[in-house]
C-alpha cells in the first residue's frame, strides 16, 4: 500500500441533494410575513407586539413541553412552532387579553399539532385550530375590533387577569366585513390595500400580504395554485352575487381584499402539511376554499368565513389526495 | 397497432423532454474538455463472473493457463449472460472469491499481466453483413457486450425481437444526464465515426428505419461533431434534449424523443424502439471492425476529491485504486468514492475492487457533497411529487414504508414501477432518504413474492 486510504463512507444514493431544507422553508415564511407583522405593529401599537410575542413564546414552550426530550433540538429546530405562533397572533384582534392568546397558542400547538404526531402529521392548520378554539370560547373578545390608534397606547384589556375579559377602553370599530355584513356598508379598497382599517393584526394590509406571497413564490416555497385558485373562485362567486344584487352583496375586489382572505389564501391554505399533494387535488382544494368563504360570509352567521373554509377543506385533504392520484407514467394508456 | 401510429404521428416532433425530473448542477466542467487518455496496463486484473443481471459467466480457462489479450476466458452462463475476455496477455493466477465493489466477495478470474508483452491485438474484422440475425445476436453475446450506461444489461437480449414485433427506430442514448460524467460526451466527439458505423450495423440488423441520437443540450460540441459527421441521406439524426435528470433513463428518453410512453411492464421494443448507450454502440462497432471484444471502457474520473480529473480508457478488471492513482490519487478531504454517477452510482467499500463493464465513472466526493442534511418530518411540500418522472407519490411511499405497509405501496401506489432514479430524495427539503425507503419496500415485496410461489 502506497498511501493510507481515507475512511470511506458508504451511503445510499443519490449522493447529491438540492440545498433547500425544511427549516429554511420555515424561515422564508417568517421573512415573507415580516412586512405584514411590522405593519400590524405599526397600526395597532405596542400592544400588538406584546400579543405576538406572547403567542410565539407560548407556541415554542408548548412544543418544547410536548416533544421527546432527546429530540427537542429537531422538533424546535425546524422553526415551525414559531411560525404557528406568529400566524395565530396575526389572526387575533389586537386588543385580545394576553391570557387568551396564551390559551389559544397552547391549543394551537398541543391540540392542533402535537397530538397528531408533530409536524407533518396534523390534519388541520394548527394556527387556525387555535383561533377556532378561541372564537368558540371567547366569542365577544374575539370579535371586538379596535381601530388603529396611537402607537404607544396599549389597550388595557390585553392585561386582563386570567379568566377575566377586561374592559376595552380604546375606540372600537366594526371591521370592514362586519360593516358589510350587518350594515351593508362598503369600505374603499384603497384602505383595504394599505391596511388602515380595523381587523385582525395581520389582515389589514392587502398589499404587504401580496408582497410576502410573491416573495414565497419567487423562493419556490409557495404553491401559487392555492392563492390563485382561492381568489379566482371567491371573486367569481362574489361577482355573480354582486351582479344579482349589488346593494346587498360585496363586489369581487372587496371580497378579495377584506378580512382574512389574503392572509388565509397566501399563508394559511398554502400550509403544505394540510393541503393536498397532487396537482389536481390542489385545484380542488383551492376552489373549495374560495367557494366556501363566500358562502359563509354571505349566507352564514359570521361576517368572516376564511378560517372555517380552510379548516373544512383541511378535513377533506386526505380524501382529495386519495382520489386525485396522478396517472402513473406508462399506466392507464388506451392501448390494445 | 395504436402505439406505432402514435410514433408515426410524432415522427417529426421532438419535444426534447419528459415531464417532471430535477436539475442538479452538472459539474461536468472538470472533465468535459479533456481528451480520452489510455490508462497504462497494471499487473493484476480481476474479472468477476457476474457483472450484470442474469446468469454469471462460466470459466473456460484453468488455473495457470496462459491467455492472450481479448481471449475468451468465460462463456455465457445462459441466454441472459455474456462472455468474458482477458483484458491483457498474461496468466490465470486465481479462479475464486475476490473483492467486489460493494464490499462482498464474488467468484472471479484473476489474470496477472505479462510485463513484457506489447499487449497488441490482431485485427480480425467480422463481416457483419453476411451474418444472419441469430448469428449476429450470438456474436454480440460472444463479444461480451452489455449496456455501458451503468445498468450493464446484456445487450444482445435487446436485439432478440420476438415474432410479431418490429423495430422502427434505433435510439442511441447520449443524454448522459448524470452529473460529473463526461465519458459519453467525449466518445461522441472523439469516436464519432465508430459510433455512426456501429449505429449503421445495428440499424441494418434490426431493420430499423432511422437512428436517433439523443444528446442533452449541455454538450453542444458533441451535437455539432455528430451533425458534421452524418452524411447527407444517412438515416441518422441528432435530437437535442433538455438538460434534466433523468433524461437518460430509457423510458424518459423515448418520451422526450418520440413523445411516446412505454406502458408499464413493457419494453421499448413494444413501441418499436431499441435503445442503446453511446458506449455500447461504439463497443459493437469496434468488435465488428477489429474483432476486439469488450475488454476496456471509457471512464470519467472526477469529483472534488480527485487530484487530476480525467477521461480514461480503462482495461476492465483494473482496480479502482490504480485508476485513482493515475489521476493523481485522492485528496485528503475525500470522504466517499462512488462507482458510476452521483445520482444512481453506488458508494464503494474497497478501493481494491475491480472496474466493471458498467462502471461509467469513478467519483471522489468530499464532506461538502456527502454530508447529509438533518432528517425532519415530511411536511408534504410536494417537491418529490413534482420531481418523480414516473408520476408516483414518493411522499406517500416514505410514509407507508416507515409504517412497513409495503403491500399497500404496491397495490395502491404502484411502487414496483419506480426506477430508483433518486429524484425524490434529491428534492426532499426534509432530508428524507425516500428512494432508500422505496428500495427497502421493493426488496421486501420481491422476497415475499418468492415465498408465496
Amino acid at each position: 500500500m502506497t498511501q493510507k486510504d481515507p475512511k470511506l463512507l458508504i451511503q445510499p444514493g443519490p449522493q447529491l441533494r438540492q440545498q433547500m431544507t425544511t427549516p429554511a422553508v420555515m424561515r422564508d415564511v417568517w421573512y415573507a410575513l415580516a412586512p405584514t407583522t411590522l405593519a400590524g405593529i405599526w397600526f395597532f401599537g405596542i400592544g400588538a407586539l406584546l400579543l405576538l410575542i406572547t403567542c410565539i413564546a407560548t407556541a415554542v414552550l408548548t412544543e418544547w413541553y410536548f416533544s421527546p426530550e432527546d429530540e427537542r433540538r429537531y422538533f424546535l429546530g425546524d422553526g415551525s412552532a414559531i411560525l404557528t405562533g406568529l400566524l395565530l397572533g396575526l389572526t387575533l384582534p389586537p386588543a385580545l387579553p394576553l391570557w387568551m392568546a396564551v390559551v389559544g397558542s397552547a391549543v394551537a400547538i398541543g391540540v392542533g399539532k402535537t397530538i397528531w404526531g408533530g409536524v407533518g402529521s396534523n390534519l388541520f392548520n394548527p394556527a387556525l385550530v387555535g383561533r377556532a378554539f378561541l372564537l368558540a370560547t371567547f366569542p365577544i373578545a374575539m370579535t371586538t375590533w379596535t381601530a388603529p390608534g396611537d402607537f404607544f397606547t396599549m389597550p388595557s384589556s390585553i392585561f386582563a387577569l386570567p379568566l377575566m375579559t377586561g374592559v376595552v377602553d380604546t375606540v372600537t370599530q366594526a371591521s370592514p366585513l362586519g360593516l358589510m355584513k350587518f350594515e351593508y356598508t362598503d369600505t374603499g379598497f384603497v384602505e383595504l390595500l394599505f391596511g388602515n382599517t380595523s381587523g385582525s393584526l395581520g389582515e389589514t394590509s392587502g398589499l404587504l400580504l401580496i408582497l410576502g406571497g410573491l416573495y414565497l413564490w419567487w423562493r419556490r416555497d409557495l404553491d401559487w395554485r392555492i392563492p390563485v385558485g382561492i381568489l379566482a373562485t371567491a371573486m367569481a362567486f362574489s361577482l355573480a352575487l354582486y351582479m344579482m344584487d349589488s346593494g346587498r352583496y360585496p363586489g369581487p375586489i372587496f371580497t378579495a381584499l377584506s378580512g382574512g382572505m389574503l392572509l388565509g389564501a397566501i399563508f394559511m391554505a398554502t400550509d403544505p402539511v394540510t393541503s393536498p399533494l397532487t396537482p389536481k387535488g390542489i385545484w380542488i382544494f383551492a376552489v373549495g376554499i374560495g367557494f366556501l368563504v363566500v358562502l359563509i360570509r354571505v349566507f352564514g352567521g359570521f361576517p368572516e368565513g376564511m378560517m372555517y373554509a380552510i379548516l373544512l377543506m383541511n378535513a377533506a385533504t386526505p380524501l382529495i389526495d386519495r382520489y386525485t392520484q396522478p396517472r402513473v407514467f406508462g399506466r392507464g394508456l388506451d392501448t390494445k | 397497432m395504436n402505439l406505432l401510429q402514435q410514433i408515426k404521428d410524432s415522427l417529426s416532433r421532438n419535444i426534447g423532454s419528459f415531464d417532471h425530473g430535477v436539475h442538479p448542477r452538472h459539474h461536468k466542467g472538470q472533465t468535459e474538455k479533456l481528451a480520452i487518455q489510455r490508462l497504462p496496463f497494471g499487473k493484476r486484473f480481476v474479472i468477476p463472473l457476474g457483472q450484470h443481471i442474469g446468469a454469471p459467466a462460466k470459466p473456460i480457462v484453468q488455473l495457470g493457463d496462459a491467455v492472450k489479450r481479448g481471449q475468451m476466458i468465460a462463456e455465457p452462463g445462459g441466454f441472459v449472460s455474456v462472455a468474458l475476455h482477458s483484458p491483457v496477455t498474461g496468466r490465470v493466477t486465481v479462479i475464486g472469491s475476490e473483492r467486489y465493489a460493494d464490499g462482498t466477495f464474488q467468484d472471479a478470474i484473476v489474470i496477472e499481466a505479462d510485463q513484457y508483452d506489447p499487449q497488441q491485438m490482431d485485427v480480425n474484422p467480422i463481416d457483419w453483413e453476411a451474418l444472419s440475425m441469430e448469428d449476429f445476436i450470438g456474436e454480440v453475446q460472444k463479444a461480451g457486450i452489455v449496456g455501458m450506461g451503468g445498468a450493464a444489461f446484456p445487450c444482445h437480449v435487446k436485439y432478440a425481437i420476438p415474432d410479431g414485433s418490429s423495430i422502427r427506430y434505433l435510439l442511441i442514448n447520449g443524454a448522459e444526464c448524470e452529473p460529473y460524467l463526461t465519458n459519453d460526451h467525449r466518445q461522441m466527439m472523439e469516436h464519432t465515426e465508430a459510433l455512426l458505423y456501429g449505429a449503421e450495423i445495428v440499424r441494418q440488423k434490426l431493420g430499423a428505419e432511422e437512428v436517433v441520437i439523443g444528446v442533452e443540450k449541455n454538450k453542444p460540441e458533441a451535437i455539432v461533431a455528430l451533425q458534421n459527421a452524418i452524411k447527407p441521406g444517412q438515416p441518422v439524426r441528432v435530437a437535442p434534449l433538455e438538460v434534466k435528470y433523468p433524461q437518460g433513463a430509457e423510458k424518459m428518453l423515448i418520451k422526450s424523443v418520440f413523445n411516446v410512453e412505454v406502458p408499464a411492464g413493457k419494453l421499448p421494443r413494444d413501441v418499436g424502439v431499441a435503445v442503446n448507450n453511446v458506449g455500447t454502440i461504439i463497443a459493437i462497432a469496434e468488435y465488428f471492425q477489429t474483432g476486439k471484444p469488450l475488454i476496456e471502457r471509457v471512464v470519467t474520473v472526477s469529483g472534488p476529491g480527485v487530484t487530476y480529473p480525467a477521461n480514461l480508457i480503462v482495461p476492465l478488471g483494473t482496480s479502482i485504486r490504480e485508476v485513482l492513482d493515475y489521476a493523481g490519487g485522492l485528496k485528503d478531504e475525500t470522504r466517499q468514492v462512488v462507482l458510476g454517477g452521483p445520482m444512481m452510482g453506488a458508494s464503494i467499500a474497497d478501493l481494491d475492487a475491480p472496474m466493471l463493464k458498467g462502471s461509467s465513472g469513478v467519483l471522489a466526493l468530499t464532506v461538502h457533497e456527502t454530508e447529509r442534511p438533518q432528517e425532519y418530518n415530511c411536511i408534504r411540500c410536494g417537491r418529490c411529487v413534482e420531481a418523480c418522472p414516473y408520476f408516483l407519490n414518493p411522499a406517500r411511499f416514505a410514509r407507508l414504508a416507515k409504517a412497513r405497509m409495503y403491500e399497500e405501496m404496491a397495490e395502491t401506489y404502484n411502487v414496483m414501477d419506480c426506477v430508483e432514479c433518486g429524484c425524490c430524495t434529491y428534492s426532499c427539503p426534509s432530508g428524507i432518504p425516500i428512494v432508500q425507503h422505496i428500495r427497502t419496500a421493493k426488496d421486501h415485496l420481491r422476497s415475499m413474492k418468492g415465498k408465496v410461489q
